[in-house]
């Protein structure tokens, strides 16, 4: 076992000093060592897009990513957005639209979204199917994820009003 | 009156919890001291295992203990069938060969575990896998259905002789005659291809065992929570109420999650009690697809037998159904395969013969259409067959012979996978058909639309469907209904819920009865410490069980309210209303009392009680249907073909489906999208490919193409209509598989009319660019 390293790395706008295994994947680290279970693990590969998380304002797939390349980063989980009593516009929209079956997709999506819409703040239905491509969901057909994302675009541009 | 919530799209009451990281999935729970589970799997699909060398491995620092077949001594056993054989179907031949929760002499497919590693973390349990060490006497691989049982195939089983698990006919009417009768027989080889069940979330479980208390606790993935206790307990030879199994949230399920006696719940149990420490195995992705049951490989001779008006005389379908390597979810899907061919049609006679295959790989059991979709494929393929060769309009062909709306029930003279006549509760195809043919404006399309595109060299194909989903079989369901003394109201039930949002379903049902607010019913399922009898999630059961258990239960606590209250209040019953949560006078409703106070009261602690009197404004109810309950629908789909990448765009897709009484149409849509995504993924992108020695080279999902949102249409038009099915007082019917079961039918037909310039014979039901290519030029040089 390689020895281990240690990283600071702040999450959801806590700074937490650890010693970690240099092998340790971000996506556990997050989920088993801080307790954020919020985030989770389809594949682990790459490919399904549960896992993501913002690093420093980008979304990254956190179960490709070693803990120990998010050193003295920021990273945002979707327990950064809103809580049950109050949820933030994108979740909302989610609800509203029933953008989620079994949820387990969903945290991954959040993340996606919270990301896209601070890019392009108003989508077409078009661009919002294409901004979601890279995450897997099998129960919804992702038709009302399209819709919820445009929902949750003009959610948060009434916000801002 | 009280309010009924009946057919309202209501937001759901899970998912504040879901879409803020506050649920718990299986993965997330963790216990101080707790071990990892790790299972290393066979690399070979076939052979003798000579020996298992785990030396190495367990001097890894952080490994705890590895355990084979052999460690386990007499605890080892084969796990129950967890479907029994069809032994009411007359002359039906099955062999059983339940599942071998870990190799124990012989390896029989790849993937197939061999030892289990307990480690004080997943990363240290994972390297010891790379140092155990299998020494096998390799055999033959079996992996051709039809090869299988041709004499001189290796043999999965030995003892039996040959790979021939089980042999099924039944017959109605006279095929040979009809043929002999008939103008036109069409024969067609069809075959249909193997997916995966593909849940986001893969399986998992954990054990907690108080040695103390003697109680075991399990969390686990499972889609039947009852019948994983209940195989546990045998194991274990603990009684029932010692082990409490409860469903976390589950990430999806879709049929692999069925499965019980497997490695997970059979071993890790045992680890727990035997290391008195608190274990999880959470599976990877690969292990997913290797490992976990998938389904749908069938290849079918089948045959049309027509006069020349169209008019189907008869049917004849003998498949080969791939069961994997053992048979421990019996012939479900085959038996749904042989009733849905004729579910929809006029099919005066009918031969279906099925003969299950052994092969070395992993177990085949449902997978979200569960043998349904198969039948339609094969029927609507024969159709569309047969609508060429009589030179008739496919809609027109399938308009003569459908059964019509005066027909229903309809007895089909099949013996389905509940183990009774098939009988098609209620229906009204015509009425679907035109639906979704208006909506498309197929005349249209065919006549004026389609003839332009082509003169400019456009391929865009128009493909129409009909099918039916067999759902909400037996044998039961139950639910308990409890009024608290806050007037919140408890339902319980050992279902599964993987998604199907039943959180608010359910509530929706009982609310209806109790006048209380959806968001003030908390709906708890599948936690066998709160209610002890059930099956599980499959078949699309349960909105109809489940729902029905909860309606009748919550019923029985309405009528006992409404006593109570009624001598509370020295007012006769039928004066009373319940409503936002109290029991009022209806012409007075100042004078009330809350629905909490009456639970209070219906516990009385001093005093005496009535004779025969039952605590609690509580009640419990149990429903079983004498069979199950026919949804139905028709799908349509424009398909537009890059003639030159054979890449294909569907451009409109329109769906009616009929599921009797919806609940809450936002769910009921919602099913039919994510089964629709399935349908178009089985079609075009998904497919389980082994190679030669059994290996499977599509164990992940860089290799299974999993459909993303660009691979949809951009709008799923969906409409419906609502045949209430006359078993259940809500006329409910399951919705689960419908857009699963329907799409590649549609979709392979809606590619040979895009490139109508090639007579092409579309006979798979997963396709991709290439091989479409292949169909091409097939049929350019034919
Ligand atoms: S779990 Fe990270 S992409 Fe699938
Ligand atoms: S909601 Fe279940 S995978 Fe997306």
């Amino acid at each position: 076992m390689a020895d281990k390293m240690k990283v600071k790395i702040t999450v959801n706008g806590t700074l937490y000093e650890r010693e970690v295994e240099p092998r340790l994947l971000l996506s556990d680290f997050i989920r088993h060592d801080l307790g954020l279970t919020g985030t989770h693990v389809g594949c682990e590969h790459g490919l399904c897009g549960a896992c993501t998380v913002l690093m420093n304002g980008e979304a990254v797939r956190s179960c490709i990513l070693f803990t120990v390349m998010a050193d003295g980063a920021d990273i945002k989980t979707v327990e950064s957005l809103g809580t049950m009593e109050k949820m933030h516009p994108i979740q909302e929209a989610f609800q509203e639209k029933h953008a989620l079956q079994c949820g387990f997709c969903t945290p991954g999506f959040l993340m996606t979204t919270v990301e896209y819409l601070g890019k392009n703040p108003n989508p077409t239905a078009e661009e919002a199917r294409e901004a979601i491509d890279g995450n897997f969901c099998r129960c919804t057909g992702y038709e009302n994820i399209v819709e919820a994302v445009q929902l949750a675009a003009k959610k948060m541009a009434a916000h801002e009003q | 009156m009280t309010e009924s919530l009946i057919s309202k799209s209501i937001k759901r009451n899970e998912d504040p919890r879901l879409l803020t990281g506050n649920s718990t999935f299986i993965d997330d729970i963790e216990f101080p001291g707790m071990l990892h589970v790790a299972i290393k799997r066979s690399d070979y699909a076939h052979g003798v295992i000579k020996s298992i060398d785990t030396s190495e491995a367990k001097k890894i620092p952080g490994v705890v203990a590895i355990y084979t077949a052999e460690d386990l001594g007499d605890y080892w056993k084969a796990g129950p069938l967890q479907v029994p054989p069809p032994t009411a179907i007359p002359g039906a031949i099955f062999h059983a060969r339940p599942l071998e929760c870990i190799a124990k002499n012989k390896i029989r497919f790849s993937g197939e575990p061999i030892a289990v590693v307990v480690a004080e973390s997943r990363y240290i349990a994972e390297d010891a896998l790379d140092y155990i060490y299998l020494d096998v006497e390799m055999l033959d691989y079996v992996g051709d259905l039809e090869k299988a049982v041709e004499p001189g195939s290796a043999l999965v089983h030995e003892d039996l002789g040959s790979n021939l698990a089980a042999d099924v006919v039944q017959e109605v009417g006279n095929y040979e005659k009809a043929a002999a009768e008939a103008d036109v027989v069409i024969k067609k080889r069809i075959v249909t291809t193997h997916v995966a069940g593909g849940a986001i979330e893969n399986r998992g479980f954990v054990a907690q065992w108080d040695d103390n208390m003697k109680i075991l606790n399990c969390w686990a993935t499972t889609q039947g929570p009852i019948p994983m206790r209940n195989s546990i307990a045998r194991y274990l030879g603990l009684m029932e109420n010692q082990i409490r199994m409860i469903n976390p949230s589950i990430g999806g399920g879709f049929g692999p999650k069925i499965m019980s006696s497997q490695i997970d719940d059979v071993i890790i149990p045992w680890i727990a009690m035997k290391l008195k420490k608190p274990i999880k195995w959470f599976e990877d992705r690969r292990e997913n697809f290797l490992g976990t049951t998938s389904e749908r490989d069938q290849v079918h001779y089948a045959e049309i037998a027509l006069k020349n008006d169209g008019t189907i005389l008869g049917v004849k379908d003998v498949f080969y159904h791939n069961t994997g390597a053992y048979d421990p979810y019996g012939m479900t899907i085959p038996l749904n395969t042989q009733t849905h061919v004729i579910s929809n049609y006029k099919v005066p006679n009918y031969y279906t013969e099925i003969k299950m295959v052994f092969t070395n790989q992993m177990v085949v059991t449902p997978v979200r259409g569960a043998g349904r979709s198969h039948g339609i494929f094969v029927m609507e393929r024969l159709l569309d067959a047969a609508a060429k060769k009589l030179g008739m309009d496919p809609v027109e062909l399938r308009r003569k012979n459908l059964l019509p709306p005066e027909a229903f029930p309809f007895k089909t003279g099949v013996t389905g996978q509940d183990f009774v006549e098939n009988i098609l509760d209620s229906g009204n195809y015509p009425m679907a058909l035109e639906k979704t043919v208006q909506a498309l404006e197929y005349d249209k399309f065919k006549k004026e639309i389609q003839p332009k595109l082509r003169a400019e060299g456009k391929h865009k194909g128009i493909g129409i469907i009909m099918f039916t989903e067999g759902t909400a079989v037996g044998p039961y369901e139950g639910a308990k209904v409890m009024v608290g003394v806050t007037g919140k109201v408890n339902v319980v039930c050992a279902y599964s819920n993987q998604g199907q949002g039943h959180y608010t379903t359910l509530a929706q049902i009982c609310a209806s009865q109790l006048g209380v607010k959806v968001t003030d019913i908390n709906v708890v399922i599948g936690d066998t410490g709160q209610f002890q009898w059930g099956v599980g999630a499959f078949a699309s059961r349960g909105i109809t069980l489940v729902g029905t258990a909860v309606h009748q239960a919550s019923l029985k606590v309405r009528e006992k309210a409404l006593e109570l209250g009624s001598k509370l209040l020295n007012t006769p019953k039928e004066e009373l209303e319940l409503e936002d949560g109290c029991i009022r006078i209806a012409d007075l409703p100042e004078k009330s009392i809350s629905l909490g106070e009456l639970a209070m009261k219906a516990n009385p602690t001093r005093g005496t009680v009535e004779e025969g009197m039952e605590p609690g404004l509580e009640a419990a109810a149990y429903y079983g249907p004498p069979h199950g309950a026919t949804g139905f629908g028709c799908l349509g789909m424009i398909i537009d073909v890059d003639a030159e990448t054979c890449k294909p765009k569907i451009e409109r897709l329109v769906l009616t489906d009929d599921c009797g009484t919806p609940i809450n149409p936002m769910i009921v849509d919602g099913q039919l999208h994510g089964g629709l995504q399935m349908g178009i993924g089985e079609s075009f992108y998904e497919k389980l490919v082994y190679d030669e020695y059994g290996q499977m080279v599509t164990a992940s999902y860089m290799d299974y193409l999993f459909p993303q949102a660009s691979d949809m249409p951009a709008k799923m038009e969906i409409k419906h209509s609502v045949t209430p099915s006359p078993l259940n007082p809500l006329g409910v019917k399951g919705i689960g598989e419908a857009g699963a079961i329907c799409v590649p039918a549609c979709f392979m037909q809606a590619l040979e009319d895009a490139l109508y310039e090639n007579d092409l014979d579309i006979v798979e039901s997963s396709l991709n660019p290439s091989m479409l290519f292949h169909y091409v030029q097939k049929a350019k040089s034919a």
